[in-house]
This record gives C-alpha cells, sequence and structure tokens, in this order.
C-alpha cells in the first residue's frame, strides 16, 4: 500500500497556510497514516463546527465514525475529500483517495461503466469498469442507465466507481443510509468483504452504531466539534451481532450517544 | 353471464338479505366484468381523425351551397387544385425552397449567438454580470418592432429577413440554455469534483450534458418563433418566398392561395417538431421519463 504518498489539503486562510507551511516537517509522524489531521478547525459564520480536531488512521485501517446528526462529521468527510478548503490546521491525506456519498450521484447521462470510469486519467477502457463492476456484482448492468438501476445497485455502481481509482483512503458518507433493510445488509456485507480484499484504509461516517461496531476496527463518536470517545472493537471478523460481546459494545456507545439502552435491555 | 341485480328496494326479492341471519356464509356476489366487454372500441385514431374531417366536409358543404364565397374562402376542393397546380408550375416549390433557406440561416446564427451567450453567462461569473443583464433588456423590446430599423440598416435583400429571424431565435435559447447550465444538481458537480474532474473536464461531462434537456426546450420554442419571425420578414418588401406569395394572393383576392401558403407552413412547423423531437429521442435516451417512442 503506498499510503506514504501524502498531499496536505491546501486551505485558503492565513493562519491556515502557516499551518500547513510547518507541518510536513515539523509535525513528523512516526508511524505511517493514512490521514493525519491536527488542529483541524472549520468554521461557518463563526461557528465553529470543527474544533482543533485530531485525528490519525493507519494505512488499511477501518474507522467508523458515529455522532449525532450536525456533529460536523460530514463535514470532516468533506474536508478528507478536498470537497471544503475553508479550513485552518493540518490535513494531510493520500493522493489516491475516493468517495461514496449517501446518494450514488451517478451522471444520470452516462452509462454505468462509464460513471465508473469517469474521471481516471488517461483514456480507460471498457474493461477497467467491468472488472471494478464485477467486483461489486454489478457486472450484469455495465450497460444499464444509472435511472433504470435500483436503490442497492446504484449504490454498488456508485461503490465500484470509488474502488476503480485504487484508492488508499475510502471516505464512505452513510453509503446504506437510503438502502432498505435487507438490501443494507448485503450492502454491509460487501464493503467488509471489500476492504479484506484491498487493504485500504476506509473511514465509514455512520448513525448506525451497530453498522459502526459490526464494521471496524475503531469506532470514533464526534461531538462538540472534536472526537470525543474512541472504541477498539476486537471482536473477530465476520463479526456475529447475536454475540453477547458486540451487544456490550453497541450498548456503550449508544450511550456515549445520549440513548438510554437500559429500558431496551429490560 | 346472466347475472341479476336485485334492486336493494325490494327486500322481498333479496334471498341473500333473507337467508342472512340464519345462515351467514352466504354473501351477496357482484361479478366485476371487465371493462372491455362492455363496449365495442373505436381505435383511438379513427376517434381522433374524425373531428378534423367531419370539419372539413362541413366547409365543403358551406362552400357548395353558395353560403361560404370564394372572396371569404375557397372550398377545400379548389384548395386542393390549386395547392397541386403551384406545385407543378414550380411556385410553390421554389417559394418553400427560399423561405427554408431564411429560415435555416436565421436559426443557425441564432442558435450560435444563443447558445453562445448562454455558455458565456452561465459558466462564468464575470460572463453573467457581463451579459445577462443586457440580453434581459433587450429581450423584452417586441423583435417585430425592429424590422423598419433593419431595412434601414440592411436594405431589402436576404439579411434584415434573416436578422429579424436571428434575433427571434436567440433569446429563448439563451434564456434556456442559460437555465439548463445553472440548475445542474450541485451534488453531481461535487461527485465530479471528488472524480478528480479538471474544470473542463465537469463543464464537459457534467455541466452541458445536463444543461441538454433545457436547451432542447429551448430550441422547441425558437422554432416556433422562427415560423413567426418568417411571416412577418417575408412580408414587407419581399419578391420571393411563402410569405411573398400570401402577399401577391391578397391584392389579387385569392383565398386559395392564402390557404395553401397556410397550409405550408402548418407543414413546416410540424416537420421542425419532428425534427426537435428525433434530436430528443437520440441525445435524451438516459431520461426514464421520456415516453416519446
Amino acid at each position: 500500500m503506498a499510503t506514504d504518498v501524502h498531499r496536505p489539503v491546501s486551505s485558503r486562510t492565513a493562519q491556515a497556510g502557516q499551518a500547513t507551511q510547518a507541518s510536513p516537517a515539523a509535525h513528523a509522524v512516526p508511524v505511517p497514516q493514512a490521514v493525519h489531521v491536527d488542529g483541524l478547525t472549520r468554521s461557518f459564520d463563526g461557528r465553529a463546527v470543527i474544533d482543533r480536531l485530531r485525528l490519525d488512521v493507519r494505512p488499511g485501517e477501518f474507522v467508523a465514525l458515529l455522532g449525532r446528526s450536525g456533529c460536523g462529521k460530514s463535514t470532516l468527510l468533506r474536508i478528507l475529500a478536498g470537497l471544503d478548503r475553508d479550513i485552518e490546521g493540518t490535513v494531510l491525506v493520500p493522493r489516491r483517495k475516493a468517495v461514496a456519498f449517501q446518494a450514488p450521484r451517478l451522471m444520470p447521462w452516462k452509462k454505468v461503466w462509464r460513471n465508473v470510469v469517469l474521471g481516471l486519467p488517461g483514456k480507460p477502457d471498457r474493461a477497467v469498469a467491468e472488472r471494478a463492476l464485477k467486483e461489486v456484482g454489478l457486472d450484469h448492468r455495465t450497460d444499464a442507465w444509472p435511472k433504470t438501476l435500483s436503490g442497492g445497485e446504484a449504490q454498488r455502481a456508485s461503490l465500484a466507481r470509488a474502488l476503480v481509482r485504487e484508492p488508499d483512503l475510502l471516505l464512505l458518507d452513510e453509503p446504506f443510509g437510503a438502502l432498505d433493510a435487507l438490501t443494507r445488509i448485503k450492502a454491509q456485507r460487501l464493503v467488509g468483504e471489500l476492504w479484506q480484499r484491498r487493504g485500504c484504509a476506509v473511514l465509514l461516517v455512520t448513525h448506525d452504531v451497530e453498522e459502526a461496531v459490526l464494521l471496524a476496527d475503531r469506532v470514533l463518536v464526534m461531538d462538540g466539534g472534536v472526537i470525543a470517545h474512541e472504541q477498539r472493537v476486537d471482536l473477530d471478523r465476520p463479526r456475529d451481532i447475536t454475540d453477547p460481546r458486540f451487544a456490550e459494545l453497541r450498548a456503550g456507545l449508544l450511550e456515549r450517544l445520549g440513548v438510554d439502552t437500559a429500558a431496551e435491555a429490560a | 353471464m346472466s347475472i341479476s341485480h336485485a334492486p336493494p328496494s325490494s327486500p322481498e326479492a333479496d334471498i341473500s338479505l333473507k337467508s342472512g341471519p340464519e345462515n351467514p356464509t352466504t354473501v351477496d356476489v357482484v361479478p366485476l366484468l371487465p371493462s372491455s366487454s362492455r363496449r365495442t372500441r373505436v381505435p383511438r385514431w379513427l376517434r381522433r381523425t374524425t373531428g378534423p374531417v367531419l370539419l372539413l366536409l362541413l366547409w365543403q358543404l358551406l362552400s357548395s351551397t353558395g353560403a361560404l364565397t370564394a372572396d371569404v374562402l375557397a372550398s377545400p376542393g379548389r384548395i386542393a387544385q390549386v395547392g397541386g397546380d403551384l406545385i407543378a408550375d414550380g411556385s410553390l416549390t421554389s417559394a418553400m425552397g427560399t423561405s427554408l433557406q431564411r429560415v435555416a440561416a436565421g436559426l443557425a446564427l441564432g442558435t450560435l449567438v444563443g447558445t453562445g451567450l448562454a455558455l458565456v453567462s452561465g459558466l462564468f461569473r464575470v460572463g453573467e454580470d457581463l451579459v445577462d443583464a443586457p440580453v434581459q433588456m433587450l429581450r423584452t423590446v417586441p423583435f417585430v418592432g425592429l424590422i423598419p430599423l433593419f431595412i434601414i440598416w440592411f436594405g431589402i435583400g436576404e439579411a434584415p429577413k434573416v436578422a429579424i429571424i436571428t434575433l427571434g431565435v436567440t433569446f429563448p435559447l439563451y434564456l434556456n440554455v442559460y437555465a439548463g447550465i445553472r440548475g445542474v444538481d450541485a451534488q453531481l458537480i461535487e461527485a465530479g469534483e471528488s472524480l478528480g474532474l479538471s474544470r473542463w473536464g465537469l463543464v464537459r461531462h457534467v455541466v452541458l450534458p445536463g444543461a441538454l434537456p433545457g436547451a432542447l426546450t429551448g430550441l422547441r420554442y425558437s422554432l416556433g418563433i422562427a415560423w413567426l419571425a418568417l411571416v412577418f420578414a417575408e412580408q414587407v418588401n419581399a419578391d420571393s418566398g411563402i410569405g411573398f406569395l400570401m402577399v401577391q394572393a391578397r391584392d389579387f383576392l385569392r383565398t386559395d392561395v392564402i390557404v395553401v401558403c397556410l397550409i405550408v407552413y402548418a407543414f413546416l412547423g410540424l416537420l421542425a417538431d419532428f425534427i426537435v423531437r428525433s434530436l430528443e429521442r437520440l441525445l435524451l435516451q438516459w431520461r426514464p421519463t421520456f415516453t416519446g417512442r
């Protein structure tokens, strides 16, 4: 994994400029990191949604980011994706990164396979797209128009579009949020398998605690603009949601998020 | 099938009601017949053509009985005959050729100018500031009112006619292409950015295809206006074309020729619409809402 190719996400403000200037040399990270964030602040109209946030993700690590809605978790993901540059602080991310959004965001005027190779350097041929689509089990819809896909199929196409870039960091923004329960289970399983095969670092933003515990090596809870809580998940894979240790982790995280599980357990 | 409906007002005839309390399993069942079995269907195309045909027959009847004189409106039969004659001596086809040429030239120029301006103001903020305000102001001027000015500027040849069509075509196209560009889903643009598309790549793969449905709507409006502009332009100082044929016919009270010319205009309009529809079918295949097949 070529996770040592880091590129600072440049920022527009003066203070941030100083910080990024100093970062590559001064902040010599002892262990190679896929993501290194330090002192990150993002304000909307003077209100800091992200406030001096620290975050490190190891290469190949699967990290889930939980938090109440509006806590800034999606903002953090957008910053890591390079889509939001109004920031202060140090942000180091791999050059090769890919995003899958909650809505599949496929270009409706391009056939599925053209969507998959869109934006790839050079003139990628169809075989590249077909390989990625096969990996997500969608090779039978290579020539379909995106609007004829079902919700699950469209989301898989979006995943294929992310994977074909061979990312060192895969950013997932609630990618299963809009799927029905059965499709969601299948999609979660698929992401788990893809991650194990590819070995890229994954940051999954979600509001589903169970999903986080099911997939992640480490679950982070974001609150007040910082990572307020960190929970390692050392359960063996594939994980069993009926495992009492699973339930324990889930309950602990829910409590962190302000949901009392005692009533549920009774 | 023979099922009799018992009228609810006569309880003595209704067996099920009587036997109800003793035998609760009996329910009054009524068959729901498929709608197709109720009446024999007249094909839709036949029903739709009946109206116009009846109107045509009435028109012919009024003309034959003398209620409608040829000075007011010629009979359908007469019009068909004159139409045939005009085609036979080549005057109608040559007039059509001239008119089509004018529309084609005006449309080509107007499309170029309209889309060009829309691209400038749609894609660049500076372009919007510079272009949009003047275009919106000019748009409110009724373009037909500019004919006298155009004649002074361009003389009485082909130039003022093409210019008036160009002007008419430009604005609807500008408005729709501009709205199409600005209406492209911001989420798709962001997705394109996250895929590493350059600025030009975004324009090519996201913005322009997204603006295409709007552009085609604009083209349809523009075509309608192009014919309208043609009629105006050809009735002032023309010495060829369909409009000229009509002006000439007016001077000789030839209502038959006038109606033939009107039919030709309608036919050309239909043709133009067909062309746009074909374009939409070709370019907008990706839209599931499209049902023009």
